[in-house]
């Protein structure tokens, strides 16, 4: 056998969903200009001195509750010394003897059903880096830094070394990243770096136990490329290992170009950090109030309400996967279906419509100016056959946009709705001739062409006419009764 | 004009209240007493002219409307040059913030202000707070006002001088082992450190964050008193500050009737200088006679205090200065490499007494000797605050000189740093414990040299201390007497 069973343990770096950075009142966003969010705390000014930010402890305490972690009641927060350009005060404020949580596991879906525990070491909060943007080598002008994310907050999450292949890895981060951004600890954006991976990979020889040297692997921001790296981490310990040379301890560096690692430094140079408690901040006290808080509103785990709405709802696994991958989405759809009775129906609109909204708004769901309750209204209507789908979205449309009613949104789109008199006399027959082939099919018995008619009758009005009186007069007009 | 050189901060202010002088007046007077004083003693590194003349048409403005006068209207006073002052360079006597201008004040300074103190000018220390004599400035050595042979103390040399000299009736310094008591009391003045996290540190450029203090120098207890009341109480900026209102700005009646007042014996022993041990001695009979009870107290660790402290505040001097790395501001040596540009720039811009203290600091955090020398410091802290604790059981003060000897002769001690360290041997255990400590004026050598007596309190009963202060002031009928 030997040395051949993987053992990857990951460090997950999340960033956490708060306005303000983690020592300083700056805003934590995303895409503003560089150093436009600065202030001399997190640019390491003189003097200048951090204040904990409660919101950042409150989201890093649900992420520890999700995770089923426990929280250390007094934790404190340490100095990790090293010199780097982008590093502001020499030291990262970090947790180090003391983290806000230990223990804890994460379900992970097994791809073949089921699901595995994925034990966890700890969390610990502590604040980001800035970033250097290098010149191309040799060119002139040297590195710029940018200090926006310097001070964002970050926990970082540590799994025990138990994960047994790359896959496994990549389905552990797939999970984690679903749980956290669903408790609303994370916006979850992968491209903006908000979930950030390192992983230790050795191998293992399951008869006696041993093991080589554990290798870091740094820079795996994507699943995709936790998978590769790991694989390629995996496979060139196994190579060396069979050509009998030795895994040395060591950093690597994974290069999504090239899909393999590379060494980045060796434990030779160990690098000692210096941790001591940090004495411009007091040790951090969770107390029972924020603890009770968080275990209160502790959501439903995205699985079993995936589960819900697949078994309950009736929703294919697809939709019930998109709905739950964070709690706004679900809480959206929920509202939607609970109004419209249609859960189907909802789902497709808000998987569609609704989510692309949303997106236009970088992903801000306070932005969205529609109600659940205004949306499931408008499909219920939809349902009803009082309004065409086409309208309703143009509807949507409009009122997301313009925070109009649903009333004055429909009215601005030309007008009320054609619901009898001449026009829709007129735009009946209009449709009748201009599909008497559907017309034939209908007077034979072929009930479905009235789908066509009444689509005709639709497309000709712009959307305006009522879909249920437009069928009831191409009924009459075909010489059927006026219901069905 | 009533006032003098010599006037007092209270006599000031009433002058200014009762329209007998105006604030432009009283800042004309001290800026020429500066322009007169100023070669010779290198007090303060810079004249902040225009701020302090700005401040007083304002305070001006105010009264001629009949407005109410804050507490120090028309006040003078200066800040050690390590509190930040926007727009004012603030350069910690350091070649490696030579030029730097921070963007924002101290809020010890922007206190003072707000009291109505006009800022005259930022006065001279050791470089960033390390040393005793006032000779590790970048900017050269400052000179004692009672004999210019010999060193006004340090580290907060320039504002003990400016105000022995009458330039100004108080200063702002700062504490971290001893850097306003001992200037204070080798210069004839009411110095104080209070309880730790009494005055905000935001501003305070750091040496040793867990003991660095901000503190007022002053001819007269009241204006100790006074300055103190103004800067102390929390600030949201500083996670350390205490939650206690600021102290009320009337001082306490200097009465001893049941206060309990331990004598030190340790400190008066055999090394000891013997005119000081008879003053201090001086001191405690004048308490007895006044009323206090006087019983002898014992500290069993304070002789570790020295030990203890040189391996805490390096420590966290090492961390606090990495900053200063030349890459965002200050000093900076430009190379190709970036290792090299550290080296040069820290290199370049650090003094020796900084170098050998961060030198210090790296070591005793190193992995395999933080152990046997941070770890083990951080006890015999402890161990020293448990001492206080007992004694404070037993007694309200704690009385012994505030150093061993008078002011000792320029360049005297400098080639020895550990024959100097052992002049913080008392001032040292208060600071450890963040205990509220005075140094009194009690009398002055046959040579003609002040000498201090060190009164220490339990936290937050810096009160306490001035009873006492204010009595002795009384008693010893010291107040006429100024360098000539
Ligand atoms: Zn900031």
């Amino acid at each position: 056998m030997a040395l051949d069973v993987p053992v990857i343990g990951l460090e997950v770096h999340v960033q956490l969903r708060t306005r303000t950075k983690l020592f300083c009142g700056c805003g934590a966003g995303f895409g503003a200009p560089p150093n436009h969010l600065t202030c001399p705390v997190c640019l390491g000014l003189p003097g200048a001195l951090p204040v904990l930010n409660a919101e950042a402890v409150r989201l890093a305490v649900r992420a520890a509750l999700a995770l089923h972690m426990a929280v250390t009641p007094h934790s404190r927060f340490a100095r990790k010394n090293y010199f780097y350009p982008d590093l502001p005060k020499g030291y990262q404020i970090t947790q180090h003897d003391r983290p806000l949580a230990t223990g804890g596991w994460l379900e992970v879906p097994l791809p073949g059903g089921g699901a595995a525990r994925v034990a966890l070491a700890q969390l610990h909060l502590e604040e980001d880096s800035g970033k250097s943007l290098h010149a191309a080598a040799g060119g002139a002008g040297g590195s710029r830094l940018d200090f926006n994310r310097a001070g964002a907050p970050l926990a970082e999450i540590v799994t025990e070394p138990c994960l047994g292949s790359p896959e496994e890895a990549a389905d552990f981060l797939r999970a984690l990243h679903a749980r956290l951004t669903f408790a609303g600890v994370t916006t979850g954006r992968m491209e903006e770096g908000a979930l950030r991976c390192d992983a230790n990979v050795s191998l293992r020889d399951p008869a006696t136990g041993d093991g080589t040297e554990r290798v870091e692997v740094k820079n795996l921001n994507s699943f995709r490329f936790v998978e590769r790296a790991l694989a390629h981490e995996v496979s060139r310990q196994r190579e060396a290992v069979a050509s009998g040379a030795v895994v040395a301890r060591e950093t690597r560096l994974f290069d999504p170009g090239s899909g393999a690692t590379a060494v980045l430094r060796e434990k030779e140079t160990f690098e000692d950090y210096r941790y001591f408690p940090d004495p411009d901040l007091p040790p951090l006290v969770v107390g029972e109030a924020l603890l009770a808080q968080e275990r209160h509103r502790r959501d439903e785990a995205p699985e079993a309400l995936r589960t819900r709405f697949r078994t309950e709802m009736g929703l294919p696994d697809y939709d019930a996967g998109v709905l739950t991958q964070d709690r706004e989405t679900a809480a959206y759809f929920e509202a939607v279906a609970r109004r419209c009775a249609d859960p189907k129906a909802a789902s497709n609109w808000v998987m569609t419509e609704v989510l692309r909204q949303v997106k236009a708004h970088g992903g801000d769901w306070t932005r969205l100016r529609v109600h659940p309750e205004e949306l499931g209204a408008l499909l219920a209507q939809v349902a009803e056959g009082r309004l065409s789908t086409a309208l309703a979205k143009a509807v949507f449309a409009r009122m997301a946009e313009s925070g109009e009613e649903a009333g004055t949104a429909v009215r601005a789109l030309g007008g009320p709705v054609v619901r009898d008199g001449e026009t829709l006399s007129a735009l009946v027959d209009e449709a009748l001739r201009a599909q008497p082939r559907a017309a034939e099919d209908v007077r034979a018995g072929h009930g479905r062409a009235l789908g066509v008619l009444v689509g005709e009758v639709l497309r000709r009005s712009g959307g305006r006419a009522e879909p249920r009186a437009a069928r009831r007069l191409l009924r009459v007009r075909l010489g059927l009764d006026a219901e069905e | 004009m009533s006032l003098t050189i010599w006037s007092s901060a209270a006599e000031i202010r009433d002058a200014v209240a009762g329209g007998e002088v105006s604030c432009a007046e009283v800042a004309r007077l001290s800026l020429d007493r500066v322009s007169a004083r100023n070669p010779p003693l290198n007090a303060l590194l810079r004249v902040t002219e225009a701020r302090a003349l700005a401040r007083a048409a304002e305070l001006d403005a105010l009264c001629a409307r009949g407005g109410a006068l804050p507490p120090l209207a028309g006040v003078p006073l200066v800040v050690k040059d390590n509190l930040c002052t926007r727009g004012e360079r603030t350069t910690c006597a350091s070649r490696i913030l030579e030029d730097y201008e921070p963007p924002y004040d101290a809020t010890a300074v922007s206190r003072l202000e707000g009291a109505g103190a006009l800022l005259l000018g930022k006065a001279n220390l050791d470089e960033f707070g390390m040393g005793s004599t006032g000779e590790n400035s970048a900017f050269g050595p400052t000179l004692n006002p009672w004999d210019p042979a010999r060193v006004p103390g340090g580290s907060s040399s320039g504002a003990a001088a400016a105000v022995a000299s009458g330039m100004v009736p108080c200063a702002l310094g700062s504490d971290t082992g001893g850097s306003v008591r001992q200037p204070a009391a080798f210069c004839g003045l009411y110095g104080l450190r209070p309880t730790y996290g009494r005055v905000s540190r935001y501003g305070l450029v750091a040496f040793a964050s867990s003991l660095d203090q901000v503190g007022p120098l002053a001819r007269t207890a009241r204006d100790a008193f006074l300055a103190f009341a103004a800067i102390s109480g929390p600030d949201p900026a500083d996670s350390t500050s205490l939650p206690d209102p600021p102290e009320p700005l009337e001082p306490p009646a200097p009465r001893l009737e049941g206060l309990r007042v331990g004598l030190l014996a340790d400190q008066l022993g055999a090394d000891v200088d013997p005119e000081v041990r008879a003053l201090v001695a001086g001191a405690a009979e004048r308490l007895r006679a006044g009323g206090a009870e006087v019983r002898e107290a014992a500290l069993p660790h304070a002789g570790y205090g020295v030990a203890t402290y040189y391996v805490l505040a390096p420590a966290e001097c090492s961390s606090n200065l990495a900053r200063f790395d030349g890459v965002r501001y200050g000093l900076r040596e430009p190379r190709e490499e970036l290792l090299e540009q550290y080296e040069a720039s820290r290199g370049a811009g650090f003094g020796d007494e900084v170098k050998r203290r961060v030198l210090a600091g790296t070591f005793v955090l190193s992995a395999g000797y933080r152990g046997a020398f941070y770890e083990r410091a951080r006890r015999a802290r402890a161990a020293i605050a448990a001492d206080f604790a007992r004694a404070f059981a037993e007694v309200d003060l704690l009385l012994g000189p505030t150093t061993p000897g008078p002011a000792f002769p320029l360049g005297r001690e400098g080639g020895d740093p550990l024959s100097l360290y052992l002049c913080d041997v008392f001032t040292i255990p208060p600071a450890l414990a963040g205990l509220p400590a005075l140094s009194v004026p009690c009398g002055f050598t046959a040579a003609g040299l002040p000498v201090g007596a060190q009164l220490v309190g339990r936290r937050l009963e810096e009160r306490t201390l001035f009873r006492a202060a204010g009595f002795l002031e009384e008693a010893l009928g010291l107040a006429g007497r100024h360098p000539s």
